[in-house]
């Protein structure tokens, strides 16, 4: 019997081309169904706002990417990206540090998991936002508020994230390599930690989300510079020219730092992927 | 022999001990004195307390009452004098064949040391490699071998430590029919050249028969006169324990007669929940078995 099914039901098989159609086609529709209200908005008002054309934020674009601001001597889109980067990374970046550690020693020390794993439950209740005034109190309106606002929000999540994963190891081959000759340090080190090393990329991966949540949120407050504190500035002037690009260009910066992590997963952890099947 | 003797001359020692959890008693009274380069095979019904055994002698659990010495010495938690093979899980998932050998020794050497002779713990883990027939798949990592090619290399890992005894859980119980029978062959040559003392559990009775120098039956099901009903609260005991002929290294020993005629005899002294021996008349023949019943088990 041969299948012919192409779409429909469990046992559709889309030929290769079929699948690049059905990639495209939702896309295709959204831009299209983008156009056509646009352009219907513009011959009602051809000042319209709210739906800018193409070509105009196109134009808008061309200014802050490549035309050094007047007042300020930067290429304005640039210094957006990189102070926007910089907090993410940076709070991401010690929340996964120390979020490894703290998960490892959790799930493998009894007595560090009785004295610390309430407070972290308790504190990774705790909605983020809630306390941001409290950071801006504490830290000022800096960077350094907005790297602990990313910090509270993704840290707890790492460490529940790993010490989960610490805990699935099976207790035999905790046993299997005290028979080998290992102290407990190097256990924890040289043995758990390479293995849990690629979930860790994994729950940075899932983490990134939250984290841009967090940095567009502090930014929207106090900010000098930062995507989220441009898409916030120019809302006063309803400039969807600009908030519609800069929102594409965050999904980019998104859609590469996962490709960059699954890739790293793929070739670095190949033993990885095929345990997850 | 005298336990006093025994206690002296014996390579691994059980004197008297219990494990329970809770309230409820799994070992009850375990004697046993194991001489070095034994093959002692541990057979029983489901949940008679095989790995609990086993993971006393191992030190990954503790026996509730009484001692269990190695050479002597009351053994402790988990270290390099016991090497474990389990059904699974031996293995590093993110390691390849090669560094899973190697990581026994890596482990149990300072850094500058690992450095130095490299070379020679690569050597040392390709003789151990070679020994087990996988040489030539070292690059690999665990999920791309089959079952017995894993349970071979979890065998190299831990001969690599040299360990005192080498304890075995139902490590071939996860694999076909064919593989099986080639890895008991395959660990029967080891331990011809090694002689190593092997502690190995199992619940397939041909197997235990087959492999082992020693066998014991551990098993719930037997009286004394501590009374019938749940008050009693019996663990297992060994009720069975006789040494094997070790001569022939064929499987075709499996088909002869008197093989099959110890299997059935295993079979109802420890399988069968209706024939409950007294334990002052278990079937303890081997030379190094010993027993000290207490006053409430036998009556006088």
């Amino acid at each position: 019997m041969k299948n012919k099914a192409k779409f429909w039901g469990i046992h559709a098989a889309p030929s290769k081309w079929l699948s690049w159609f059905l990639f495209a086609l939702p896309f295709v529709l959204l831009i299209l169904g983008y156009l056509l209200a646009s352009e219907y908005r513009h011959r009602q008002n051809p000042s319209d706002k709210l739906l800018p054309s193409f070509s105009k934020m196109a134009t808008t674009m061309q200014h802050v990417a490549f035309e050094k601001n007047k007042r300020t001597g930067e290429y304005q889109l640039l210094s957006d990206t990189l102070a926007s980067l910089k907090r993410i990374g940076t709070g991401l970046g010690m929340a996964a540090l120390l979020g490894v550690i703290c998960g490892l020693n959790l799930g493998l020390f009894p007595g560090i998991r009785h004295l610390f794993l309430p407070l972290l439950t308790f504190v990774s209740i705790i909605p983020p936002l809630a306390i941001l005034p409290m950071l801006f109190i504490v830290f000022g309106v800096d960077e350094l508020a907005k790297v602990v606002l990313i910090f509270i929000g993704t840290f707890p999540v790492i460490t529940r994230d790993i010490y989960l994963t610490v805990k699935k190891i099976p207790r035999e081959q905790i046993v299997k390599t005290l028979t080998l000759g290992a102290s407990q340090i190097s256990l924890v080190y040289r043995v758990v930690l390479p293995q849990i090393f690629p979930r860790l990329i994994e729950t940075v991966r899932i983490n990134m989300g939250p984290a841009w949540l967090f940095l567009i949120a502090s930014e929207a407050i106090a900010a000098q510079s930062g995507l989220g504190y441009r898409i916030f500035l120019v809302r006063r002037y309803l400039a969807m020219d600009m908030i519609i690009p800069y929102v594409l260009w965050i999904v980019c910066i998104g859609i590469t730092v996962d490709w960059i992590l699954k890739s790293l997963l793929r070739y670095k952890f190949s033993w990885y992927m095929k345990q997850q099947g | 022999m005298q336990t006093e003797s025994l206690r002296a001359n014996s390579f691994l020692f059980f004197e008297d001990v219990y494990k329970s959890y809770g309230a409820k008693v799994v070992l009850d009274d375990i004697d046993l004195a194991v001489a070095r380069g034994e093959i002692i095979t541990v057979v029983g019904p489901s949940g008679c307390g095989k790995s609990t055994l086993l993971r006393l002698v191992l030190g990954q659990e503790l026996p509730s009452r009484g001692q269990v010495t190695l050479e002597g010495k009351s053994v402790g938690l988990p270290d390099v004098t016991r090497g474990i093979v389990y059904q699974k899980y031996s293995l590093y998932p993110h390691l390849t064949v090669l560094d899973n050998v190697l990581m026994g020794p890596r482990l149990s050497m300072p850094l500058l040391k690992r450095w130095r002779v490299r070379g020679e713990l690569r050597e040392e883990a390709f003789t151990y490699l070679r020994k087990v027939g996988l040489a030539e798949h070292y690059r690999k990592y665990p999920h791309e071998l089959s079952g017995g090619m894993r349970q071979r290399v979890a065998i190299a890992q831990s001969l690599i430590m040299k360990p005192k005894i080498l304890l075995m859980d139902e490590p071939f119980g996860a694999l076909d029919p064919g593989t099986r029978e080639n890895m008991q062959l395959f660990l029967l040559e080891l331990w011809e050249e090694f002689k190593m003392t092997i502690f190995f559990v199992t619940h397939d009775l041909e197997e235990a028969v087959f492999l082992g120098t020693r066998i014991l039956i551990l098993s719930q099901y037997y009286t004394d006169d501590r009374g019938d009903g749940s008050h009693a609260n019996r663990g297992a005991k060994i009720v069975f324990d006789t040494a094997l002929p070790k001569e022939a290294q064929s499987t075709s020993v499996k088909s002869v007669a008197a093989f099959g005629a110890l299997i059935q005899q295993i079979r109802r002294e420890g399988f069968d929940p209706d024939y409950l021996q007294h334990a002052r008349d278990f079937n303890l023949n081997h030379p190094y078995s010993f027993q000290t019943l207490r006053r409430e088990e036998n009556g006088i």
